[in-house]
This record gives C-alpha cells, sequence and structure tokens, in this order.
C-alpha cells in the first residue's frame, strides 16, 4: 500500500510539472509582439552544424553570424541575450518549425525564394551570399565556371548548390554528394576532389576555423545570388516590420561590419556590403 | 499537393532503378559471401570457424551508415581506392555495394546456418561414410535443403537490403532517397507528399517481393 501511495505522488508530481511546462510553451507561443518581452523567452531557430553562421560548440555555446544577428534582432525585440533559446532548424524542417509556431524566428542561412515565400514571410535580406568553391591553398587553376566540367568536385546530397553544378554550372564535373561538408574537406585535404562548393559563407566558415587556417581558400566565383532572410511565420507583418527596423539599425550602427569580420574573417573572402532590405514594406 | 511530380524535374523512376540495381547487386553479392561465410562456420577447421564467428559478429554489429561512410571516406577518399571506376557516381555505387554485400552476408550466414541446423546430422554422417569430403557433404546434401528452408528468413533480409540501401545516400549514391533529400531541399512547401511518394515507392518494392518469396518458402519447403 505505501509502495502504491508512493508511486501515486509521484506520478501526481511528474504531471504538474509537465502541465507546468506545458504552460511555460504556450506562453512563449501567445506573446507576438516585442515590448511585452519583460521576463519571457524566446525560440529562435538557427543552424547547428555551420561553422561561421550557427554552430553549436561542444561546450554548449553558440557562435557564428546567424547567431549575432539573431542575438541583435532579439535585443532589439526586447529580449536579452540569457533570454534567447536556440533551436536546431535542418534546413528541410524550417518551414515547419515557423508554421507550427515552435521558434519565433529563423536565422539560418534561409535564402529568400518564391517557393518559400508561398509559406512563410521573410525579414530583410541581412546578407548576401554567393556560391563559391573552396580549393587548396596552393590552387589557382579554377578561374571560371567552366573550368570545373573537368574537376572533382564535392557538395553536399541533395543541396541547392549540387543541383545547380548537375543542372547548369558543369554537367560535366565529377561530382560526389556526401553527407555534410565536414566530409568534404577531408577529400579536398587528401586531393581526392578538388574542390567543395556551397554559399561563400559557409566556406568562409570552413576555412576560418582553427584546424583549418591556411588550408584551403576560396576561389572567388560569384555562381549564384542567395539573399538570406530572416524567416517569419506567414503573415505576421507586424514582427516583419519590427526586425526591418532591427536589421536596419544593425548595418547603421556597424555591427553589422563587426559581425562579418568577427566571423568570415581570413579565407581570401571579399563580402558584399549589406544589402538592401527588400522585403515587406 | 503533388505538382512537384509534373514539374519533369525529377527522375523518380530513374532514382528507383537505380535502387533496384544496388539492391540486386548487393543481394548477389551477400548471397555468396554469405554462403561462403556459413561454410565457414561449419567447417572442420578450427581457423576457418574463428575467422567466421569473428567477421559475422565484428560487421553485423557496425552501424551501417559507419560502414558505408568508412568505404567511402577510408577507402576513397583517404587511400585513393576507386574499384577501377573514374567518376564518383560509379565509385560511389561500386563502394555501396561492397559494403552493403559485407554487411548483409552476415544476416544471410546467420540465416543460413539456422537453415543447416535443420537439416538432421544422420545425413551428414551417411554422406561422410560414403566417402564424400566435407565440401561435398555441404554443396550436394547439406546446402540444398538448408536454402529451402531458409527462403522466408532470406526473403527478410532482401526486404531490410532493399530498405537499407537509403544508407547510400550519403555517399552520393543517386538512388531513391538523394532524390528526396533533393526534392525537399527544392520544395519543403510538400514536404509530407515527398515523403509520402518516397515510401510508396518502397512499399511497392517490398510488399511484392515478400508475397512473391513466402509463396515461393511454401512451395520448395522440406517437409519433416
Amino acid at each position: 500500500m505505501k509502495v502504491f501511495k508512493a508511486g501515486a505522488a509521484a506520478a501526481l508530481a511528474a504531471t504538474l510539472a509537465l502541465t507546468a511546462t506545458a504552460c511555460g510553451g504556450s506562453d512563449d507561443k501567445s506573446d507576438k509582439g516585442s515590448g511585452s518581452g519583460g521576463g519571457k523567452k524566446v525560440v529562435i531557430g538557427i543552424k547547428f552544424d555551420q561553422p561561421g553562421l550557427g554552430l553549436k560548440t561542444p561546450d554548449g555555446k553558440y557562435t557564428g553570424f546567424d547567431v549575432d544577428v539573431a542575438t541583435y534582432v532579439a535585443k532589439e525585440l526586447g529580449y536579452s541575450a540569457d533570454k534567447i533559446e536556440f533551436r536546431q532548424a535542418v534546413s528541410a524542417d524550417r518551414e515547419n518549425l515557423l508554421q507550427s509556431g515552435d521558434v519565433k524566428f529563423i536565422v539560418a542561412s534561409y535564402s529568400i525564394t518564391d517557393k518559400r515565400k508561398a509559406k512563410v514571410d521573410f525579414a530583410g535580406p541581412y546578407f548576401l551570399a554567393h556560391q563559391d568553391l573552396l580549393v587548396r591553398a596552393d590552387d589557382s587553376s579554377i578561374t571560371k565556371p567552366e573550368d570545373l566540367n573537368d574537376k572533382k568536385l564535392c557538395s553536399v546530397a541533395g543541396s541547392t548548390s549540387a543541383q545547380n553544378v548537375k543542372d547548369k554550372l558543369a554537367p560535366k564535373a565529377n561530382l560526389i554528394q556526401n553527407g555534410g561538408y565536414s566530409e568534404c574537406l577531408t577529400g579536398l585535404e587528401n586531393k581526392a576532389v578538388d574542390a567543395l562548393t556551397t554559399d561563400n559563407s559557409i566556406l568562409a566558415g570552413y576555412a576560418a576555423q582553427e584546424k583549418n587556417k591556411g588550408k584551403f581558400k576560396l576561389a572567388g566565383l560569384s555562381l549564384s545570388n542567395e539573399n538570406y532572410g530572416i524567416g517569419l511565420k506567414k503573415g505576421d507583418k507586424d514582427l516583419q516590420t519590427k526586425i526591418n527596423a532591427a536589421l536596419k539599425k544593425m548595418v547603421q550602427d556597424g555591427s553589422w561590419d563587426k559581425f562579418v569580420t568577427a566571423n568570415f574573417g581570413p579565407a581570401n573572402y571579399k563580402n558584399e556590403p549589406a544589402p538592401q532590405i527588400t522585403e515587406g514594406s | 499537393m503533388f505538382e512537384f511530380l509534373e514539374s519533369g524535374q525529377y527522375d523518380l523512376l530513374g532514382a528507383f532503378w537505380v535502387t533496384v540495381q544496388l539492391t540486386l547487386y548487393s543481394a548477389i553479392g551477400s548471397l555468396v559471401w554469405g554462403t561462403l561465410l556459413a561454410g565457414m562456420r561449419v567447417s572442420p577447421v578450427p581457423l576457418m570457424r574463428v575467422f567466421g564467428t569473428a567477421y559475422v559478429n565484428v560487421v553485423r554489429n557496425i552501424p551501417l551508415t559507419v560502414l558505408i561512410i568508412g568505404c567511402s571516406l577510408g577507402l576513397n577518399q583517404t587511400l585513393g581506392f576507386s574499384m577501377g571506376a573514374e567518376r564518383f557516381e560509379d565509385i560511389g555505387f561500386r563502394l555501396a555495394v561492397l559494403g552493403f554485400s559485407a554487411y548483409t552476408g552476415t544476416f544471410v550466414c546467420e540465416a543460413l546456418r539456422s537453415g543447416i541446423n535443420t537439416v538432421p546430422v544422420g545425413q551428414a554422417e551417411a554422406a561422410r561414410a560414403l566417402g564424400l569430403s566435407f565440401t561435398q557433404v555441404l554443396r550436394l546434401i547439406v546446402l540444398p535443403q538448408a536454402f529451402r528452408a531458409v527462403i522466408a528468413p532470406l526473403a527478410n533480409v532482401l526486404i531490410a537490403l532493399t530498405k537499407n540501401t537509403t544508407v547510400a545516400a550519403a555517399i552520393g549514391v543517386a538512388e531513391a532517397a538523394l532524390l528526396m533529400k533533393e526534392m525537399i531541399e527544392n520544395e519543403a512547401q510538400a514536404l509530407f507528399a515527398v515523403f509520402g511518394v518516397i515510401a510508396l515507392g518502397f512499399v511497392l518494392l517490398t510488399l511484392p517481393t515478400g508475397l512473391l518469396l513466402g509463396w515461393v518458402a511454401k512451395r520448395v519447403a522440406v517437409k519433416r
């Protein structure tokens, strides 16, 4: 009997705890405006696996350009840094995270495209990236897209960059599609592949990593235009206006330049100037 | 909802054809390798038994993803071993077949070994008394009966293999799972439709396999 009572008490406690957290969760979601931020938390989607843009370090910290931008925007919306909860937003999951309201907004190398705009809204853009190539530091044999046709290229399976190469840029290139960019770096270092291709922002992040310093460089070809925006739930014009204002301020007060230099430092990376804001009014 | 299929941008049949090819080549490879392993595990030579046991227990406990990526990163990208192919598509395909055969062979071996155990010991003893060697006993008396007993378990292994081929997407083999990644990258608004189409494709591949081999298993089973 005693055992039963203890069990029942534990179950009750667990239920209460669950209910309490559930309430906390729904509070976050119903909190739309910025001024009412106060003691509440904000959930922001970022990438966890892209050095330079969004990376979760082994000790649980978050670094990268997207993280800096997210923190700045959150501060402008009234959430201090300790009120931010970062959540992983892998590419395929981003639209669903926004629609379900699990995250308030997403800053995760999220290119603005018409197809995506059918399902979510964007603020920004806050960054203009180009598809580019990462090559070994001593390799200067690739100067134009046509050079790729007799090269061994590496990209991530299914990514837009891989499709670009296959469909448009260099259909004859020998392309290997790996599970992740880190795996491409192994091949690049061992000369099994000649170049790694994706957005230059991501490439610069890898090249700037401590363990890769001096080994790789960017080829500096602008193979596509990727305007990174901040993803929002469809129809949230209020938040869109506020984030756009925050992005403008970020560029004006020099924070934008600071973030770019800090995150994309080495690797022959010439960033574009901050783009004009085109989304929303 | 299914507009992405009508755009003509995605070669769904082609991707599933690669899946089928991967499955077939790997099935043949693993059948041969699994039979050899089973022979080793029941052989009278201790060294072979030790090798067979060690191989089966090690390889079947390595996660398949690790094995396949190991083939690509280790054998190809680091050691430069390209299996006689020039282009990454072919290298990836062949490495995947190698990896799948090495992995699935262990399951074929264990299924077959259970089949060998269904053959009464007296039969092997009688064959040996006639003067047949070990390989002759295995080839002429034991394995034919063992195979007929394990059609159904082998069908399960084959179905598992069909689904396992999706792991090859991790090293860039252009099969169904890689096409799914591409479609999700471009058509995130139709996430569930994309997923449903690919899942349906696999059901269409595996369901008939199961039904057909189930029927065969009933027909050829040795009634004891």
